[in-house]
């Protein structure tokens, strides 16, 4: 709608109802050409629901969907230059690895020679070519991915539609595969829109995140905001750890709220809209800009007991009990480089945050 | 996702509801036709008047029921008194595909435990070695199970070689032998859904039994037996039901002594001599047996499907 | 030397009635084969080995006879075998694949109608109906009746094979930009293609096998290999009966075969 490129994909308060149930409530949002959008959310979020309305499987009960402008809610999947990388491959198990391949192609009225000889180029892209006269069956689970990639691609879709694509691989391969798909979007300058309730992998590959619960969208941006930023508790938990605490807030003035805990811990943090002095609300601290100290280093110090350390390899995680407080989950590196401060259970500590640490989410 | 019958492939899909009715019509036209109709046509002749040469003449009577259930003397005139012989017919049909069915129950549950309990390569083959009789022309089994009955047949030949008995033990033409030929005919039927009853069990629950110090027969009758029952009841209808108006095996083994309900409404249509309306009150009363069966194992299974969630 | 271990799954003697069982289902079979080599003119008696029946099957005296049931029979099966496969074919596509409608549970009840209705009171109701809209009885009736016995017996593993097939493979074809007819027939059916040659065979095999519905509505004079089998008998055993029989059972082994071939190349998708 701007003079700029036309957006991707512009979902217009799109809803979905299968009879009393609402699977999308109100769902807008706009996917930019060249884009590596992420759709995350827990089961049930509606996610899949939203990809499978933008292939066409399902109807959209009210609102619209434009392709670079073009409206295509009322179109058969048949009539949309969109592909799809199915959750678990749905290769045609009848037909070679070359002829899954060449099928999209075909359909386009490509004769079945030329459908052929693009398809071969396609898995050469994925360096399979060796297998092209393979069934599907006989491929192990990357690489029918990989040919499932191929397929999906080889009719130069405008844009590609991953349906949580790397949920059966194991986790090596699918570290593997997860750069590899960035790479490959990198190189096809082909629109993707992703499908996954695995946050990390969202946050490895995306341009930009939209997460989602319950049917409705609950934040859109980049890593980068979606794990700082997180706007309220939905995002705040889903998204990594984090200690999610209750706080009064006590008054707000030039842009700061203060706040205290239970046990009459006070807190400084960003303000945000419509936060009024007097109000329960929360606030997010990730564990990993907590540190503990022995001593008081500041005003904002707050006075606890050492629970338990827990060794997780990369980390070490530290439950604290606040005196009077809740219980703080504080992360630190297992380094010898960084500040690696143990304390053994039931020593005295300080609580310290860094600055800007604290996040209040609106609920 | 969530709302339902979408993603995830399996059961009932909507890929082609557009086309649904169209798609159907030929099965509806077929069926609809050739046989909803007619059961229906049946019904209505079992209310008509019979002709004498075979037929009926459309007029309303109730004269098919009557000649089933009462008696009112040769020229119907005198009271009416309950008549037996058809409904002896009816009970000897009941008795006969009884006994045929607990007599398959009784080796067919055993033989299907045996075969569910075998590694799963081997299954393969037994329930192949089960089914194959299955395909095989009823007729030709029933005409086979006749030839080794007779008197001097095979098994009679055998029995007196070996000293076993001195003359033939008359076999044929006895309400044993149709016993043995329900039984032989539908046996497959009770093995199969007990076979595949016994396989989906969870045989940890044998075990903590076991745990609990239940021997093997207490097992079998109070953890094992109730698990499968579905299958066993399953398999006992699908014996019970066929036999119950079977044709081939009292007819070719039973001779004339030994009636059952196929028999008898073979009769009413055979050449001239028949009684149509007669034949098709006899059919609706087998019709109705079956489907009070039916209705019954329906409601049970629906209620158990219920409970199990 | 170790102790027998304490299997809880068996229990004796379930396996000597596992082979009583088989003996029960195969001993007349098998008898009917033997004697069916006989030499001798009558079935009493054992005199050796012999073909002579079979040769008589097909060049003795009541060969013509039995040439024309033969005929008769296979043309039906044949026929009531594919229009039934047909018919079963697009219902379970409509059953399966149709969604949820008010229509279904009702359509199903038709569907296997045939099944729940003893098979002699299926007979009578098609004479009934033959008989009084005029329609003569013959090959013609016998075929149609057939066709709708058989509908029922090619739906259960055809619809069985289509709930297995996951419905995403014609939903990639779709995205792929195949129509819905395309995604019918260039993917569903080949993969339905296993479920739908046994839905054949079965189909085939119970009209081949079919005695009691075409018993009666069969025109007279019309045979096919059942009715004339039964009517033979009925003026005794004879060992020409028994060479056709073990012929036909043979028939039906290797249809046996051929289905369990077809479903056990076919590895789940």
């Amino acid at each position: 709608m701007s003079l700029e490129n036309p957006n991707a994909i512009e979902v217009r308060e799109a809803v979905k109802r299968y009879g009393d149930f609402t699977a999308l409530k109100t769902i807008s949002l706009s996917i930019k050409d060249n884009e590596f959008f992420t759709l995350l959310g827990p089961s049930g979020c509606g996610k899949t629901t939203l990809l499978r309305m933008i292939a066409g499987f399902e109807d959209v009960t009210e609102g619209a969907i434009y392709l670079y402008d073009e409206e295509i809610a009322g179109l058969p999947p048949h009539k949309r230059p969109v592909n799809t990388v199915f959750q678990n491959y749905a290769l045609f198990p009848h037909k070679t690895v070359l002829d899954n391949v060449a099928f999209g192609l075909q359909m386009r009225g490509n004769s079945k020679a030329d459908s052929r000889k693009r398809a071969g180029e396609m898995l050469e892209l994925v360096q399979l070519s060796q297998f092209a006269g393979r069934k599907p069956s006989q491929l192990s689970g990357g690489q029918q991915q990989r040919v499932a990639l191929a397929r999906a691609l080889a009719p130069q879709p405008k844009v590609l539609l991953l349906d949580e694509p790397l949920s059966a691989l194991d986790l090596k391969l699918r570290k593997a595969m997860q750069l590899e798909l960035k790479h490959l979007q990198r190189e096809t300058g082909i629109t993707f829109i992703f499908v996954t309730h695995d946050q990390e992998e969202a946050l490895t590959m995306s341009d930009r995140i939209a997460v989602m619960s319950s049917g409705e969208l609950q934040q859109l941006g980049d890593a980068r905001e979606i794990y700082e930023s997180p706007r309220n508790m939905f995002v705040a938990d889903f998204i990594g750890e984090t200690n999610l605490l209750g706080v009064s807030v006590d008054r707000v003035e030039a842009g700061q709220a203060v706040c205290h805990l239970g046990g009459g811990h006070a807190l400084t943090c960003a303000a945000v809209e419509d936060v009024a002095a007097g109000s329960d609300v929360h606030l997010s601290v990730r564990p990993e800009r907590l540190f503990l100290t022995p001593e008081a280093e500041s005003a904002d110090g707050m006075k606890a007991t050492v629970r338990e350390n827990i060794f997780v390899g990369t980390d070490i995680t530290t439950l604290v009990d606040l005196a009077d407080g809740p219980q703080f989950t504080i992360r630190t590196s297992n380094s010898e480089r960084g500040n690696k401060r143990i304390f053994e259970p039931g020593t005295p500590v300080f609580v310290n945050m860094e600055h800007g640490a604290a996040r209040l989410l609106v609920d | 996702m969530a709302g339902g019958a979408t993603s995830g492939g399996s059961a009932v899909t909507d890929t082609y509801k557009e086309a649904r009715n169209w798609l159907l019509l030929p099965a509806w036209i077929t069926l609809g036709f050739l046989v909803l109709a007619p059961v229906l046509l049946m019904l209505v002749y079992s209310f008509l008047t019979k002709e004498f040469r075979g037929g009926v003449i459309w007029e309303f009577s109730l004269a098919a029921y009557d000649q089933f259930f009462f008696d009112r003397g040769l020229f119907g005139d005198d009271p009416a008194q309950i008549e037996w012989t058809y409904i002896a017919i009816f009970w000897r049909s009941i008795w006969q595909a009884g006994v045929a069915t607990l007599l398959s129950l009784a080796i067919g549950f055993p033989t299907a435990y045996f075969i569910a309990t075998r590694p799963e390569k081997q299954r393969v083959i037994w329930v192949f070695l089960i089914t194959i009789p299955y395909w095989v022309n009823l007729l030709i089994r029933t005409v086979s199970m006749r030839f080794l009955l007779r008197d001097e047949g095979p098994l009679n030949s055998f029995f007196m070689a070996t000293g076993l008995v001195d003359g033939p033990i008359h076999m044929i033409n006895t309400n044993f032998a149709v016993q043995v030929g329900l039984f032989y005919s539908y046996l497959p039927f009770m093995v199969l859904p007990i076979y595949a009853a016994v396989e989906r069990y969870n045989f940890t629950l044998s075990e903590a039994a076991a745990d609990l110090y239940a021997n093997k027969w207490i097992t079998l009758r109070h953890i094992v037996l109730p698990a499968v029952k579905p299958g066993v009841v399953a398999g006992c209808i699908l014996v019970f039901v066929p036999s119950l108006g079977s044709f081939l095996a009292p007819d070719l083994l039973g001779g004339a002594k030994n009636f059952m309900i196929g028999s008898l409404i073979e009769e009413q249509f055979k050449g001239n001599a028949g009684n149509w309306p007669f034949g098709a009150a006899a059919s609706m009363i087998l019709l109705t047996m079956v489907l009070i069966i039916l209705v019954i194992y329906a409601r049970a299974q629906a209620r158990s499907d219920k409970e199990a969630g | 030397m170790a102790t027998r271990r304490y299997d809880i799954k068996s229990y004796s003697g379930f396996l000597q009635i596992t082979l009583l069982c088989l003996f029960v289902l195969y001993a007349p079979l098998i008898v009917v084969a033997v004697y069916s080599l006989n030499a001798s003119e009558s079935i009493a008696v054992w005199e050796g080995f012999s073909l002579r029946w079979y040769a008589d099957v097909f060049t003795g005296s009541e060969s013509a006879k039995f040439k024309v049931a033969a005929r008769n029979s296979f043309v039906i099966a044949i026929i009531a075998a594919s229009v039934a496969t047909t018919i079963a074919t697009l219902a379970a596509t409509a059953m399966v694949r149709g969604g949820k409608f008010r229509l279904r549970a009702w359509s199903f009840g038709l569907i296997s109608l045939p099944l729940m209705v003893p098979e002699i009171v299926t007979a009578v109701a098609t004479l009934i109906f033959f008989n009084s809209i005029g329609f003569e009885r013959g090959l013609l009736t016998i075929l149609l009746a057939h066709i709708a016995f058989c509908i029922p017996f090619a739906y259960l593993p055809i619809s069985a094979r289509m709930q297995s097939i996951e419905d995403t493979y014609e939903q990639a074809a779709q995205d792929l930009y195949a129509t819905k007819r395309q995604a019918f027939t260039k993917i569903l059916l080949p993969l339905m293609l296993p479920g739908i040659i046994s839905g054949y065979l079965l189909a085939f095999i119970i009209s081949l096998d079919d005695f009691i519905i075409t018993n009666f509505v069969k025109g007279a004079g019309v045979e096919t290999l059942p009715t004339a089998i039964f009517g033979a008998v009925k003026q005794g055993i004879k060992p020409n009966i028994m060479a056709i029989s073990t012929m036909l059972l043979g028939f039906s082994i290797l249809m046996v075969l051929i289905s369990y071939l077809v479903s056990r190349t076919d590895k789940k998708p």
